[in-house]
């Protein structure tokens, strides 16, 4: 049984937790709001790039080879994943979901005899992959550490990445990131980005361009600009989930915190109940005392 | 019926309005988007995207280089970077201007994509300064 004293200093202790718990819930749900305004900010781009994509790939399809970013080496043999992590940690099970969903890709594709490379964006995902993985390490690169995600860092990510495939050092490359569903959920997904999958809505312009819908100029030709394209579309996927990730992080730092107030709140309860129980208990030994004394006299 | 003209860099959209024409900068020289055009997907270099409302010239913005997508009834433009012109600062220009020159006799000459990329920041830097003077 521990003493009153002791129970005090542990309420105290766990109230000090609580201010601490509530405030990043508060700060995170900040940053949320932050993060959700970028996402949105960045999705007009995407949407227009995403409409160009489809019209010039509906153009040169069937105009001899198409870009390698495109349509893939024609190999399959090494697979480079990036894992897309949060800097820091108490954000529930957001890096380990993203962790064990790397670890079951790595498996599964190594099991097919294919090699894997990875490399991690963001010191949590280095940490919890870089030890049992440092044989196939490309790297480690720093995470956006809670500040704004800039387009810099992705098209930064998308260059090397680029550069890395131009020189042959992967066949296949799939990203690993936290999606953003909603605030209090985000589920790992791998979205692979080259060879890059038929854009969307693909089949449905070849309909349109069926009808009377004019046809597109091209300046320069559009082989010039789908190779043009391309890296810009990579570097916009890269930034996309490097935005959702961000955004997830805070959804999933302020839904870990949230509980952990409410923990907090639960602790304080029980400690506060114990503790004027043993007060009473205290009290009523001390009158027992005093009352038989009284009596033996 | 206007136009409608959007600049959108990946971070934000910069502009959207109605304009009468728009004067964008492309790789191979500048092209005007007007209402009723032929569709038209080019590619940009850096340069001054100017608006026009009748004759005259209502804003002028630099982008970056990019891309732009000229349909009847829009222009879209996905733009590198833009920013409206009259933030452009030669001085600040010249100074990166120098910078971008080391910069490029160190690329290693084997390198094309690195020697294009030198290049490009080079003449968008150029374009820069240009566009501020006038």
């Amino acid at each position: 049984m521990p003493s009153l004293k002791e129970l005090r200093g542990r309420i105290a202790g766990v109230k000090n937790t609580r201010k601490i718990t509530s405030a990043m819930k508060m700060v995170a749900a900040s940053k949320l709001r932050r993060a959700q305004t970028h996402a949105e900010a960045s999705r007009p781009y995407a949407e227009a790039m995403r409409r160009m994509m489809s019209e010039l790939a509906a153009a040169t399809k069937g105009q001899g080879d198409a870009p390698t970013l495109l349509g893939g080496t024609g190999e399959d043999r090494v697979h480079l994943l990036v894992a897309v992590t949060s800097d820091r940690g108490l954000a529930g099970g957001f890096n380990a979901n993203v962790a064990r969903m790397t670890r079951q890709v790595i498996a599964r594709l190594q099991g097919e005899g294919k090699t894997v490379k990875l490399l991690t964006v963001g010191r949590k995902g280095a940490d919890q992959l870089g030890r049992t993985y440092a044989d196939i390490l490309v790297d480690r690169l720093p995470g956006t550490a809670g500040r704004d995600v800039e387009f810099g860092t992705a098209s930064g990510l998308g260059e090397r990445l680029v550069s890395m495939f131009e020189k042959g050092e992967f066949d296949h490359c799939t990203l690993i990131y936290n999606s953003f569903v909603n605030a209090m959920t985000q589920t790992p997904v791998e979205r692979q980005l080259i060879p890059l999958p038929a854009p969307e809505g693909a089949n449905d312009n070849e309909d349109a361009r069926a009808s009377d819908a004019p046809q597109y100029d091209f300046e320069p030709d559009e082989g010039t600009l789908l190779a043009r394209l391309l890296p810009r579309n990579l570097q916009m996927q890269i930034y996309a989930a490097l935005l959702e990730s961000a955004a997830g992080e805070q959804g999933a730092r302020m839904t870990a915190m949230d509980n952990a107030s409410r923990n907090a709140s639960k602790a304080i309860d029980q400690l506060s109940q114990r503790y004027n129980r043993s007060r009473q208990a205290n009290i009523t030994n001390e009158l027992i005392e005093i009352i038989s004394g009284a009596e033996a006299v | 019926m206007p136009l409608q003209v959007e600049i959108i860099s990946p971070e934000q959209v910069l502009v959207r309005r109605d304009a009468d024409m728009a004067v964008v900068p492309g790789a191979e020289g500048d092209i005007a988007a007007m209402p009723e055009r032929a569709p038209v997907m080019l590619l940009l270099r850096a340069g001054v995207v100017s608006l026009y409302e009748g004759e005259r010239v209502a804003e002028q913005y630099f982008v970056e280089g990019g891309f732009a997508d000229m349909t009847a009834d829009r222009c879209t433009i996905l733009a590198d970077a833009a920013r409206p012109v009259s933030d452009l600062d030669a001085n600040a220009a010249r100074g990166r201007i120098e910078e971008l020159d080391n910069n490029w006799s160190s690329v290693d000459p084997q390198n094309e994509a690195a020697l294009i990329r030198a290049a490009e920041a080079l003449q968008a830097t150029q374009a820069e300064i240009e566009s501020a003077r006038s």
